[in-house]
């Protein structure tokens, strides 16, 4: 059986080989490689991935082709499932790379996928952007490797100003889980933030527990015997929805802030009314968006039938950045390595680029430098666009 | 003064989980000389029974087919989830405990931790990893002491969980069946020649055990509505410190413990920084059984075990 499967391989790679070095040059087609997490344990997640790239895709279309250097080009999307899984992200994107021969790859969306995926684009330098990959390692030193998001750290920063300019707090405490990267580490950058716009001493409570922890009541008599303005908690739906009632026991009436961790449908079923009113930053906002976001939130749901989550955003100014890069690089020579030089150079030097979700430019790392969105809870339990908040 | 009382508050309903989840740890260990670790994960299930009944019924009262109200929804999930985690307490004894009774006792522990991991991935794989909502039986009032915050919940919750304890008490003390347990961990050889079935009692005990547990489920579940299958371990696990802090087989002991390592958990995180709650928490529970090593009301090995 294998020695068969081994046997297609070889014949597939040899027709691969002929066809490749026989067939004439054609007018270019410039290939978007999509790796996405189709199936798998987070199917929706590659789903959005797939929505947004395809209407991405029909605009190209209609507009003729991708236009660069006054020529228009086809465009063609190829796209893989890499099965949520780190090693088939892998597999996927050297597919993508060495026998599709894409320009650039889109994804993988998760950083399970993100860092390894991340790893073979670079080796083989080929542009990469993923979109909506948080952790740090996914662009680290990897000058091949952009994302369309802000970083988990950034929203320590951005959070801490909004408190400051639209509230005039100066008093910050801080409940966090000590156990867990995420928190831990959006608590301090928040502190460290708050501090320099405060001064030190400013978070007057910090106050920690561990993962699987039910009862903060120690921790939140603390915090509101503190003085603090308000509480900031950036956790998961799993613990907020305890801080929150649990806050709300012991008397605490002021504002409770968090992170895009709270972001998810279920934050509402387990939380109920305790959690209305509360604020949190997050990369997009579907609920009360405006201007080019509304557009495409209207167009996506039109046409798949339901509102895009932050993927399908994020997605969509992935691809047109891709977009821009490829315009910015100004040619296409046919030549693969070439090109891909190009628009990895034309990535890099975006400046203020207007996507769906914010403003971004690339720092050195391929991260962008962008806007955060802070949501609130509005009363009737939606997620509503409050505000822009820039570090 | 404030910070202190408000404190006390949050100790005792801290404390009342661990003391009811204790007091099951203690009553196995007296009969069975067993440490029964699946205890904690039965405090599970009896959260998520206690979950799929109030459920049931709230919706049976919303759709106007039998209109309770959720003071009596509670205290039939109460009595309900009571009666049914003690029949899964039953099976579990039956099927994983009794035909190792005579085997060696790390057997037995072993046994114990697979059952507890048995029903804990059961669960996952049953109803899968979402967070279950437990519904809000008692609606929350907030009351203001002299700056203390007091809800009817949590008095709900410490009074609910002192009434067990001491009907327990009660009835181990004045009842036959409760001569009869106290008997059976007195001497669990001689006392079956005087006719008393050491399965009866058996059963008995894990059916007490498993519904007191039932009860803290839904108590917890009240106080902290977020469910999920491995919530029982941590709590289980430092109930099981309660029960060994309060004298092995001691039933006040148990419950006392149970206060006191919810007291002690709560006053280190308001003194000290809370990243050492833990730390500190189980070093003070260290030296407490280092200079008390049978707890509280324990005897020494040697000699016999009471209630």
């Amino acid at each position: 059986m294998l020695k068969k499967i081994g046997l297609l391989i070889l014949a597939l790679s040899l027709v691969a080989i002929v066809m490749g070095g026989c067939a004439p040059k054609a007018p270019a087609v410039i290939k978007i490689g999509i790796n996405a997490e189709i199936t798998g344990d987070i199917p929706k997640v590659g789903e959005g991935t797939k929505y947004a790239a395809e209407m991405w895709l029909e605009d190209i279309k209609a507009a003729g082709g991708l236009e660069v250097g006054g020529k228009k080009y086809p465009v063609e999307l190829v796209i893989e499932d890499n099965e949520a899984k780190a090693e088939s992200a892998a597999a996927a994107n050297t597919k993508l790379i060495t026998q599709d021969q894409v320009l650039v790859i889109v994804g993988p969306q998760a950083s399970k996928q993100a860092v390894p995926a991340g790893e073979v684009a670079d080796a083989n330098q080929t542009p990469m952007i993923s979109p909506w990959s948080t952790n740090p390692r996914t662009t680290k030193d990897r000058p091949w490797v952009f994302r369309a998001c802000f970083l988990d750290p950034f929203q320590g920063p951005v959070v801490a100003k909004f408190a400051t300019e639209e509230f005039g707090f100066t008093k910050a405490a801080v409940l966090y889980d000590v156990a867990s990267d995420y928190p831990k580490g959006l608590a301090e950058f928040f502190k460290q933030a708050w501090e320099e716009l405060h001064g030190p001493g400013s978070v007057v409570a910090f106050e920690t527990f561990t993962t699987k922890d039910r009862d903060f009541s120690a921790q939140l008599t603390k915090i509101i015997a503190s003085g603090a303005e308000f509480l900031f908690t950036p956790q998961y739906y799993d613990e907020v929805p305890l801080i929150v009632k649990q806050a709300h026991e012991l008397g605490w009436k002021k504002p409770i802030l968090g992170s895009d961790s709270w972001g998810s449908a279920e934050l509402m079923t387990l939380c109920g009314d305790d959690c209305k009113g509360c604020f949190f930053s997050t990369h997009y906002a579907a609920a009360g968006a405006k201007g080019a976001t509304k557009e495409f939130i209207d167009r996506y749901k039109a046409k798949y039938g339901y509102v895009p989550d932050d993927v399908g955003a994020l997605t969509w100014d992935a691809m047109r950045i891709v977009e821009k890069a490829i315009k910015d690089c100004g040619k296409i020579t046919g030549d693969i390595k070439t090109d891909r030089k190009c628009v990895r150079d034309a990535m890099a030097k975006i400046k203020d680029f207007e996507g769906i979700t914010g403003k971004m430019t690339f720092t050195e790392e391929g991260d962008p430098i962008k806007c955060a969105v802070i949501v609130k809870i509005s009363d009737t339990g939606e997620f509503e666009f409050y505000k822009q908040a820039c570090p | 003064m404030t910070f202190f009382l408000q404190n006390v508050v949050n100790a005792l309903q801290w404390g009342s989980f661990y003391a009811l989840i204790a007091l099951g740890y203690s009553m196995v260990y007296s009969i069975l000389l067993l440490f029964n670790f699946a205890h904690g994960d039965i405090f599970m299930a009896g959260a998520y029974i206690g979950f799929f009944i109030s459920s049931g019924l709230v919706a049976l009262a919303a759709s106007g087919f039998l209109p309770l109200p959720n003071w009596l929804i509670f205290m039939l999930t109460i009595v309900f989830a009571m009666i049914a985690t003690s029949c899964l307490g039953i099976i579990v004894e039956r099927v994983a405990y009794r035909p190792l009774r005579d085997a060696p006792r790390a057997s037995v522990a072993v046994t114990a931790m697979m059952v507890g991991i048995i029903l804990e991935t059961g669960n996952l794989a049953l109803l899968g990893a979402r967070r279950r909502n437990f519904p809000a039986l008692i609606e929350m009032t907030s009351y203001k002491i002299s700056g203390v915050s007091v809800t009817n919940v949590k008095i709900i919750i410490v009074v609910v969980s002192v009434l067990l304890m001491l009907a327990l008490h009660l009835f181990i003390r004045r009842t036959k069946w409760g001569m009869a347990i106290r008997a059976m961990a007195y001497d669990f050889v001689v006392v079956p020649l005087m006719g008393v079935s050491i399965n009866a009692i058996t059963v008995l005990t894990f059916a007490i055990g498993s519904s007191l547990a039932a009860a803290a489920g839904i108590l917890f579940g009240i106080a902290y509505p977020v469910l999920e299958p491995y919530m029982g371990i941590l709590v289980g696990w430092k109930a099981f410190v309660a029960a060994i802090l309060g004298g092995r087989g001691s039933i006040p002991g148990a419950a006392l413990a149970g206060f006191l390592l919810g007291f002690i958990e709560i006053f280190v995180a308001a003194i000290f920084p809370s990243t050492l709650r833990d730390l500190i928490a189980y070093s003070i529970i260290l030296i407490i059984l280092t200079f008390r090593p049978y707890g509280f009301f324990g005897e020494a090995y040697t000699a016999r075990l009471r209630l």
